[in-house]
């Protein structure tokens, strides 16, 4: 990478001609996702033999190894795609590389093994893009991932990077670009969903000096990773996108705040930051505009609390993150108490897109209120693990089946929970719904059309809010029916207790004294005044905290208690667990279909497993803790999860008559 | 990297070095902590006090910064770090089975270290690479669709591995 200094449009303009003369004449390029799903699956050692075998086949010339972001096919890594073909390869493990050169690059042949076999179908997709994971999506944010290596700002530029800068500066004034993002209908993309043109213009009209504006990159939600690989796979996007906002608002300083949890993310995105000081678009007088910008990275502590704007900019200058509350808003009264434009990743992400391409063609995607695309993490029991970023407003159906693949394994679908601990869960599942008898029995019966599948739902900011969840950061959690969901409210509800900063009443007294309700119906010691006191204190919490945390915490439990009542009730009136995973009220036990595998014994953490191998097995209930480690690891589905106590009963009967099944599956007892 | 403060003279030179690279900054109070714990494995007391001084900040600002943020720990950490990421994902792909196999394999609960230093176990909220789910870090190397038997068989490489570098380990 040379060094230099781009000092007018022009030079921008010449600088990126050359580097895609230079491209188009140049050779096949391999690209490797080294975003750190992959890693994770030790795409480096990969990439460590494609360069071994590139050198001993003398290609290094001809061939190019780029390791670039997240493609977002997380399943499937490590990743690899050959450009300018698109072949796709999925799981490539280090003895493959030698092959992929020679069959695909040399030849012209696939390596069958690694191509991608559509589960359904079973047929072999050859290129990336008829992949039905990627089919259904609308990638203007993340596209450019795959094509780029994040370190090299010549890539960027080469993929016509930094021409919304040179618009920006050059051809607009600060009101108009406003005006633009406006008519865009842009809006937050870190869960409010605040109009990003109506904050910036409020930042500009807001007086003192200086102004700053500030990127929120701390991904606090569990399960949300987007923020993460849009800053170690496309950096530059975000830091292009904060000139432009820095240039409308008329600050001259930016901060980006990212979670100290996301190494790769802090040094691809100081990378990025170094690299455009260095060409000049970053720093004193840009493109010659006159206009100064710098931007700091600060690492986060890692506090939930400190995704929240008020809270981030006490951490941002070195305090305790605690939040404010909101009567003075941040733009007038921010950092250091000056007025601040706090925008999320993805936000800042999608400003270059629309000063290039222009407002109207940014707000002819998505729906009437919610404009362009957004990216998800579909993450949980779903088969097609990844980043998913599609136009606002596509269905709820369209992202888990068509995209997603449906639901892991052979368990039913049962939820989705969306935004985060602050969103809720939403019913998915369309099967018969036994009305239970209790419910009758307290006048409690809910309207049917509670229980309609939200299947079809168009997934936008104000239509998951009507249904009582939120579009929060993004992430999509799917789960099966052994997900039980008083414990996953009371899973999140415990995380925002964690996090709860104690600062106001509602917040830090409300949590603890729901999640106390909550640990004593898992345990089957709720009581039917349990359930409107959980809707009253949310209530309470929803109308007092003092920010979003708070505010927000109770969803979580409104929206299973909303779609999911039946589940309370028979935690606290039959004292069960229908999925079977609150340990108080379960026991396990082995049934019939036991093949006396010896898996679950070697699995068992407290020797409870009793049996040889080709015997029937037997749990010790007095020895088990219900953990649950022998049922995650049977794969005979010899494992019941049936109501406390019965356990002894089922293994009794399953000793009447049991015999090893004779089509034992051939399998080694170790998995 | 250093587990325990060697003598005075080394803590001052390290927390010097770490505040100098900030220049001081009261702003860039978590990133200096954030240095020492890297550091260190966790904050020394004697750490804070000279950050105290060297920023010209009240010890109370300190003592609440480090024990707000989840990073900090007061308390010294083990040679082998184990976490278990406990986000949603791996939440309902039951991440609680592996944590239970590793309180009972370590004998310590989650957030504490075992008295002979060689282990501390930690959830986090996520790791980000819910693909792999659940899914356990070792010394940031990740360990992806966890099982109770994978558990022992991570254990045992990590003890291998230190029996193999550190002939005085006395654990088997």
């Amino acid at each position: 990478m040379m060094a230099r200094l781009i000092s007018s449009p022009a030079d921008l303009e010449a600088l990126s001609a050359q580097l895609v003369r230079h491209r188009s004449e140049n050779r096949t390029i391999i690209t490797l996702c080294a975003g750190t799903g992959c890693m994770a699956c030790g795409c480096e050692a990969v990439a460590e033999a494609f360069r071994d075998a590139l050198k001993k086949g003398n290609l290094q010339s001809d061939v190019e190894l780029k390791t670039t972001g997240c493609h977002g096919f997380c399943e499937r890594g490590p990743l690899v795609v050959i450009q300018p073909s698109g072949v796709f390869y999925q799981k490539v493990r280090p003895s493959d590389a030698r092959l992929i050169i020679d069959q695909t690059i040399k030849g012209s042949q696939y390596v069958n093994r690694l191509l991608y076999r559509d589960p359904q179908t079973k047929q072999i997709i050859t290129h990336e893009k008829e992949i039905p994971f990627y089919k259904k999506q609308m990638r203007l944010i993340f596209g450019k991932n795959g094509f780029m290596d994040p370190t090299s700002i010549d890539d960027y530029i080469a993929l016509g990077g930094y021409k919304a800068v040179v618009r920006a500066l050059t051809k607009m004034q600060p009101e108009e670009i406003i005006e633009q993002i406006k008519k865009s209908g842009l809006r937050g993309r870190g869960g409010g969903g605040f109009p990003t043109g109506k904050k910036w213009a409020s930042c500009r009209k807001a007086m003192g000096e200086p102004k700053y504006v500030i990127c929120n990159a701390d991904e606090g939600d569990p399960g949300a990773f987007m923020d993460r690989s849009l800053l170690e796979g496309n950096p530059h996007s975000v830091v292009e996108g904060m000139v432009i906002g820095a240039y409308a608002i008329g600050s001259n300083q930016g901060f980006v705040y990212v979670r100290n949890e996301y190494p790769l993310a802090v040094k691809n995105l100081s990378i990025a930051i170094a690299a455009a000081t260095e060409c000049g678009l970053l720093g004193n007088n840009i493109l010659g505009s006159g206009f100064n910008f710098n931007i700091d990275v600060s690492r986060g502590g890692g506090a939930f609390v400190c995704g929240e704007s008020t809270a981030l900019m006490a951490s941002l200058e070195g305090k305790t993150g605690e939040p404010r509350a909101k009567y003075i808003h941040t733009v007038d009264s921010g950092l250091w108490d000056k007025p601040s434009n706090l925008n999320n990743v993805e936000t800042w992400a999608n400003v270059p897109l629309i000063i290039e391409k222009g407002a109207a063609w940014y707000s002819s995607i998505g729906t009437e209120n919610s404009k362009g695309t957004k990216v998800f993490a579909l993450t949980g029991k779903v088969n097609n693990t990844g980043l998913v970023e599609v136009p606002m407003g596509i269905t709820l159906r369209e992202i888990l089946y068509d995209i997603g693949g449906g639901v892991r394994g052979t368990k039913k679908f049962k939820a989705v929970q969306t935004g985060g601990p602050s969103g809720g869960t939403l019913i998915v599942e369309t099967g018969e719904r036994k009305v239970h008898e209790s419910l009758v029995a307290h006048g409690d019966i809910r309207d049917d059309e509670e229980v309609v599948s939200l299947l079809d739902l168009p997934v936008d900011f104000d239509e998951l809010t009507k249904v009582g969840s939120m579009m929060g950061s993004g992430g999509m959690i799917v789960m099966d029916e052994d997900s039980c969901m008083v414990d996953v409210a009371h899973y999140f509800l415990k995380f925002l207790r964690e996090e709860s900063c104690g600062k106001c009443l509602p917040c830090r007294e409300g949590l603890r004294t729901m999640l106390d309700i909550l640990d004593r119906i898992t345990k089957g010691q709720g009581n039917m005044e349990d359930l409107p006191l959980l809707e009253e204190l949310s209530q309470v919490m929803i109308d007092t905290s003092l920010c979003q945390l708070g505010g927000s915490a109770p969803n979580p439990i409104l929206s299973t208690l909303r779609y999911f009542r039946q589940e309370y009730l028979a935690h606290i009136i039959d004292k069960r667990c229908p999925a079977g995973v609150c340990k108080e009220l379960v026991s396990h036990a082995i049934n019939a279909k036991c093949t006396g595998c010896h898996a679950c014994f070697k699995a068992c953490g407290s020797d409870a497993i009793i049996g040889d191998l080709k015997k029937l097995h037997k749990i010790d209930q007095l020895k088990c803790i219900q953990c649950g480690a022998c049922y995650q690891i049977c794969k005979q589905d010899a494992i019941t999860r049936a109501k406390r106590g019965e356990g002894v009963r089922i293994q009794n009967t399953a000793a009447v008559g049991w015999s090893l099944p004779v089509k034992a599956p051939a399998r080694s007892a170790v998995a | 990297m250093s587990l325990m403060v060697k003598d005075d003279y080394d803590l001052g030179q390290t927390i010097h070095d770490i505040v100098d690279r900030y220049q001081a900054r009261p702003t860039a109070l978590i990133m200096v902590l954030q240095d020492i714990q890297k550091h260190y494995r966790y904050l020394p007391g004697g750490a804070l006090k000279l950050v105290a001084r060297k920023m010209r900040l009240p010890i109370a600002q300190i003592y609440g910064v480090a024990t707000f943020y989840r990073a900090f720990s007061l308390k010294p950490k083990g040679k082998n770090h184990i976490c278990v990421c406990t986000g949603t994902a791996c939440h309902v792909r039951q991440a609680n089975v592996i944590v239970n196999k590793l309180e009972t394999a370590l004998g310590i609960k989650a957030g504490e270290t075992s008295a002979d230093h060689d282990f501390s176990l930690e959830t986090v909220n996520c790791l980000g690479a819910c693909a792999l789910g659940p899914l356990v870090t070792a010394n940031d190397v990740y360990f992806g669709n966890m099982t109770a038997s994978r558990v022992d068989r991570m254990l045992d490489k990590l003890r291998g591995k230190e029996t193999a570098g550190e002939e005085e380990e006395d654990e088997s």
